[in-house]
Formats: structure tokens, C-alpha cells, sequence
């Protein structure tokens, strides 16, 4: 046995070396791969899955899960996660439904929307940051408050006097075929992509999440960052509420129960790294895709609910595990490497 | 285990059903509040017999994972996608898709809701079984046999947006606001959301904070079965009654063990055979449903739509100990 072993110097390179061959194995490839899959098995069990229109309708059953699921990236990049998104949306609608009742106009209720999300989101970065509590213990207590309060204002009744040009937002079609709610979709996802992956606070975020600690002593405000990240979430959330009231206009307090374990799949299933510090917003704007498409086909097939939403959850934790499972054996395959090393020695 | 095994073979149906499919045929979908709801699974058995009766229809039976509204849209904006004749609906909320069912029928498919409705301009026509007061007063008039006509009575309903349950419970109070039914005391009105944990720990809520309890209400076939097996599991057999609505196969055991004395249901077989034997009707241009209109429906004979576009089935029919047994392998 060698005491002491000799340590290369090495450098550390601005960016990993580039092959081709690394693009193929990037987890957008995957899942754009997949994605393909589905669209060749989807066209090829159902007539009329490969139609423009019905495509373009289909968008509808996701938009407004998949525009907080990109907020949400950012927030568990950042290590932490929001459980509240949903009951954030049935807040909102219900202070929706209070202006609508009170006269105000469609202007007025989407900035009530927002305003309300923001307000929320506010709330549960306050007692993550503020208080310095776990984000899952806060937002699971918000899930219950602010759903809660829907329930306390409305009880068992339900807004349904919404003025008519609310209707656009969730039942609009731009160019007369693509719903407006997944073109706000594609638009807020270039925003994200953008601010994720082409600026300092984009580079920021990713290095709050891989180390927190070493963030904050190079100067990075990390709890600033992370109470922004909860208000985003919170402000998508209301947009959401706005798109989801104007589309089936009527508010109840178990509205989009429910929700979000769905979006935080399509963020997971995005290539997201549910323990933070990695992931991207290409991936998570093709998850989002997958799993609309995936349960598009299998609505046409008028497979059940219940098997859809087995489908998806081994998706997801196929999605989680792989990861893990692969670094596990590297580590293992390269102790086991050392150890033949230090046997030669 | 059993609804594992039913959800199976009904799975195995409909992807029977989607190879076997045809051109030619009629395909009416049935898209009702969620799965695993023995009522349901007994329309649809009406329906599949009216399917068969009527020939070249196909059924397609569906619903979503949890009874929301939003999943409902997504099933109908995915039925609208394959074009399909008619749906057939019972709707988890009566406001909220009729912008869906909407769309639907500007697209040419008849729409018409069952059992649970949707307001006058997102449906063709809304078939109820019986009539809400009937129904209303029928419990009430069961709960007090069972309290001896006089004490405290409780109410375990699914959820708090329930169309057709808030109904009843509205027609419950008329009745209970009546001169001859003042000994009777409503003392409270709970939500099992029509799961049978949720709705078992209600009925323990009322037990503890309610001591002199004499029947619960459960208009729900969820709610009733877990509150009979609450009664029996805390040994207040005799002391506290359960009623409402069940089906048969689910309460036979409870009349025996003396849990449930009696209770009601319409027939949900024959619903779902009148909702989509008149689908089908309508769907086909054989008839229409305008007030006033009549649509022949097979074996139950003919259905006359009122001022609102509403048609009554029956009226309920109860089960005790002299009949329950007869019909619980039936539904």
C-alpha cells in the first residue's frame, strides 16, 4: 500500500468538452425522442389524433399547468418547491369572483388575478426566507390555507357572472386555430428560457441551487433570489386562475384540485433535479408537451383517468430514479477502479 | 379489490370497443362524475342494454380520475376531437361546462345530462330520475320510521358542490320545516366528498359530537355504505340508523346486520338506459327535445320534457330487509 499517490494537476474548462455524441445523451434529446414516439403510436391508434384543429384544442387541457410549470423550474433549481400553486389558483378565482360580483371589468379582474397570486406567493417566500422555514412545510400549510379561504368565502357556492370579455383569455383562438392561452404559453417559456440560460441571474439561480451556502459568499443574495423565485410562481399561479376562470367561466373552491403534483411531474419529468442545482427550460417546455400528448392520445382512446394517471406517475418515477440509479454505478464502477489502482500499486 | 377487477374489465371493453369500432355506427359517449362509483358502473350496464337493443350503437363509458369539473372539459374537448354522435352526461358541476358543451353542440353532437345536470343552455335535455322533491321527502320520511318520528338527524352528503345532493338537502329542509315533522331535529350537514375514508370519518365526527344521534342521512351511495359500516364498526347498531340513498349490493349486508333499516334508489340501470336510449333518439333526428316534446325510450316507455327541458325517469322505490336480498346481484 502506497501512503501517498500522485495528483495530477488538472484544469477546470469553461465548458465541458463538446461531441456530438453528448448532445445525444442531453435529457431534451430523450425526451424530444419520446415525444416523437408518441406522436407516431398516437397517430397510429387514433384517426383523428394527426389534425390540426384537434391538436391545436388539445393545447387547452395544459396550457395553464404548463405556465406555472415554469416559474416552478426555477423555484427547485433553487432547491426549494411550492405545493401551494393550486390552491394559489382557487385563491385567486375566488377573489375573482368577489370583483366580477362587484361590477369590476375585465382589466380590473386580471390585475385582481395577479395582484392575488403575487399577494400569495409574497406570503409563502415571506415564511421560507423570512422565517427561514422549509419551503415544503410552508407551501404544504398554504395548500390547506389558501384553498381553505376559497372554501370559507364561497362554501358550497359558486361565482358564475363573469362579464363576456373575460371569455378570450381562455376560450380565444389567435390566427383563428391556436388557443391564445398556449401562445401566452410558448411566449412566457421563451421569457423563462431567456432569463434561465442567457443571463447573470439565470447563471445566479444555478449556482443558489448547487450550493446555497457558497452562494452567498461569493455576494449572491440568495434569499432575495429565492422570495422572487415564490413570487413568480405566485404570479403565474394568478395568471392561471385568470386563464382557467375565463375558460370555464365559473369559480368553485375545488377548482383545479389537484394540480399540483401534475405540474410538478412536468417539471421533474423536464429533466429538473427535484434536489435542485440542475435543469433546463427546453426540457421542461418538451415535458409539458409529452405529457399533454400523451394524454391527448390516450384520451381519444377513451383509456381511463385512473390508468393515465398510473402511467404517468411510473413515468415520473422512472424519471427521478434513472438519474440516481446511473450515478450510483459510475461511483461505484470508479471506487472500484481506485481500488484496482491502489492494488497494482 | 373488486373495483380494481371492474375498472379491468372495463378497460379491457373499451379497448375492445375501440377495434371494433365502425364507421357506420352511432357512438354515443357516457361521461359520468367519476370511476369506480358502483352507480355508474350500473348505468352503464343500462346503457350498454340500450346500446344492444338499439343495434349499430357504440358505448363509450368514461370519466375522470377525481370528480372536478376540469376534468370532465378535457374528456369532452376529447370526445369533440373524435367527432362522436352524442354525450351523455352527469355533470360535476352545472355551470362550469357549458362553455365544452357548448362547443359540442355547435359541432353537431347532441348533448344531454343525466342524474347530475347542467344548466338549461349547456344541454339538450336533462334527464332526472324521479322528482328532487319526491326524493327529498322520501328520506325524510324514512329517517323518521327509523327515529320513531321524533330526535336529532344528521345529513352525510358527497361534496359541498354536489349538483343533485345540495338539491335534495334543500328539499330535506322544506320538508323538515313542516308542522308534522317539528320533533325531528337537523342538527348538521357534513361533506364525505363521496370518498369512503373521508365520509366514514364524518360520520365518527357526528358520533363524538353528537351522543343522542338517532339517523344519519347519506344521499350518496359512497356516504351511506361508510356510514352504515361506521355505525356497525362502533357498535351503535339500534341506537343510530342510517339511511338515504344505496345501492343494493352495497347495503344488503348492512339492512342485515340492522345498521340500515330501509333506503332508496331509482333504478340506475334503467337510467342509464333512458339517457342513452334518448340520445340516441335525438342524436338520430327521431326526435327532438323541445318543452312539450315526447321521446319514445324502449322499455320505459316515452319521456315528456317539461317548461326547462327536463324529463323525470320514476319515482324512487325503496329497499328493506323484504327485498334488498333479491336485488343486490343486480346492481
Amino acid at each position: 500500500m502506497s501512503a501517498t499517490r500522485e495528483t495530477e494537476r488538472y484544469t477546470v474548462a469553461d465548458k465541458a468538452k463538446w461531441s456530438v455524441w453528448s448532445i445525444f445523451q442531453t435529457w431534451e434529446v430523450i425526451l424530444l425522442t419520446l415525444l416523437v414516439f408518441v406522436f407516431i403510436v398516437n397517430s397510429n391508434t387514433s384517426p383523428y389524433f394527426l389534425n390540426t384543429y384537434n391538436l391545436a384544442d388539445a393545447t387547452f387541457n395544459f396550457s395553464e399547468k404548463a405556465i406555472i410549470a415554469l416559474p416552478m423550474a426555477l423555484v427547485i433549481i433553487m432547491r426549494d418547491i411550492d405545493i401551494s400553486v393550486a390552491s394559489i389558483i382557487a385563491l385567486c378565482s375566488m377573489l375573482m369572483g368577489l370583483g366580477a360580483e362587484a361590477g369590476i371589468g375585465v382589466p380590473g379582474l386580471i390585475m385582481i388575478g395577479l395582484a392575488g397570486g403575487v399577494a400569495a406567493g409574497m406570503f409563502n417566500g415571506f415564511l421560507v426566507t423570512g422565517l427561514g422555514l422549509p419551503a415544503i412545510v410552508v407551501t404544504i400549510g398554504t395548500f390547506t390555507l389558501f384553498r381553505g379561504i376559497a372554501y370559507v368565502v364561497l362554501g358550497d357556492g359558486a361565482v358564475t357572472t363573469y362579464p363576456a370579455g373575460l371569455r378570450f383569455f381562455g376560450q380565444g383562438y389567435v390566427f383563428g386555430i391556436i388557443p391564445f392561452e398556449f401562445i401566452l404559453f410558448l411566449l412566457l417559456a421563451m421569457v423563462f428560457g431567456v432569463l434561465l440560460h442567457f443571463t447573470v441571474i439565470g447563471r445566479r439561480i444555478y449556482a443558489i441551487g448547487n450550493n446555497p451556502i457558497a452562494a452567498r459568499f461569493t455576494g449572491i443574495a440568495v434569499n432575495r433570489y429565492r422570495f422572487v423565485a415564490f413570487c413568480l410562481v405566485g404570479m403565474m399561479a394568478g395568471l392561471a386562475a385568470v386563464l382557467l376562470t375565463s375558460r370555464i367561466g365559473s369559480t368553485r373552491p375545488n377548482i383545479a384540485l389537484g394540480w399540483e403534483l401534475e405540474i410538478i411531474t412536468m417539471v421533474v419529468l423536464g429533466g429538473v433535479n427535484i434536489l435542485g442545482g440542475s435543469g433546463t427550460i427546453p426540457g421542461v417546455v418538451i415535458a409539458v408537451l409529452l405529457v399533454g400528448m400523451v394524454t391527448f392520445g390516450f384520451g381519444l382512446l377513451n383509456i381511463p383517468g385512473i390508468i393515465m394517471t398510473v402511467f404517468i406517475g411510473s413515468l415520473l418515477i422512472i424519471t427521478i430514479s434513472i438519474p440516481i440509479l446511473v450515478q450510483r454505478l459510475r461511483d461505484r464502477a470508479r471506487l472500484r477502479a481506485q481500488q484496482a489502482e491502489v492494488g497494482t500499486d | 379489490m373488486k373495483r380494481i377487477i371492474s375498472l379491468a374489465v372495463a378497460s379491457a371493453a373499451i379497448f375492445a370497443s375501440v377495434a371494433s369500432a365502425q364507421a357506420q355506427d352511432v357512438r354515443i359517449a357516457m361521461l359520468v362524475k367519476n370511476l369506480g362509483n358502483g352507480f355508474f358502473d350500473a348505468a352503464n350496464k343500462g346503457g350498454q342494454e340500450a346500446a344492444d337493443e338499439l343495434g349499430n350503437v357504440e358505448l363509450i363509458f368514461t370519466a375522470p380520475t377525481a370528480p372536478t369539473a376540469e376534468g370532465q372539459i378535457e374528456i369532452i374537448n376529447n370526445l369533440i376531437a373524435q367527432n362522436v354522435d352524442a354525450i351523455v352526461i352527469s355533470a360535476n358541476d352545472p355551470t362550469a361546462l357549458i362553455p365544452a358543451t357548448q362547443r359540442a353542440m355547435a359541432r353537431g353532437i347532441t348533448v344531454i345530462s343525466f342524474d347530475s345536470g347542467i344548466a338549461q343552455e349547456g344541454r339538450q335535455m336533462q334527464l332526472n330520475p324521479s322528482n328532487n322533491e319526491l326524493i327529498g321527502v322520501k328520506q325524510i320520511q324514512m329517517a323518521s320510521d327509523a327515529a320513531g318520528g321524533s330526535g336529532e338527524i344528521a345529513i352525510l352528503s358527497a361534496t359541498a358542490q354536489a349538483t343533485n345532493q345540495n338539491i335534495w338537502i334543500d328539499e330535506m329542509r322544506k320538508e323538515l320545516a313542516n308542522a308534522n315533522r317539528s320533533s325531528l331535529n337537523l342538527v348538521d350537514v357534513v361533506f364525505g366528498d363521496d370518498q369512503s375514508d373521508k365520509s366514514y370519518q364524518e360520520a365518527l365526527g357526528l358520533f363524538a359530537r353528537f351522543p343522542d344521534l338517532k339517523v344519519i342521512i347519506a344521499p350518496t351511495t359512497v356516504g351511506i355504505a361508510a356510514a352504515a359500516q361506521a355505525v356497525r364498526d362502533e357498535d351503535l347498531v339500534g341506537k343510530v340508523f342510517v339511511t338515504g340513498l344505496g345501492l343494493p349490493s352495497e347495503m344488503a349486508g348492512h339492512v342485515d346486520s340492522g345498521a340500515v333499516e330501509s333506503f332508496a334508489i331509482w333504478n340506475p340501470i334503467d337510467l342509464g338506459y333512458t339517457a342513452t336510449y334518448a340520445a340516441f333518439q335525438i342524436a338520430q333526428g327521431n326526435a327532438t327535445a323541445e318543452p312539450g316534446d315526447s321521446i319514445p325510450v324502449g322499455r320505459m316507455g316515452t319521456l315528456s320534457i317539461g317548461d326547462t327541458g327536463e324529463a323525470a325517469m320514476a319515482e324512487p322505490f325503496t329497499y328493506d330487509a323484504s327485498n334488498v336480498n333479491d336485488f343486490k346481484d343486480i346492481f
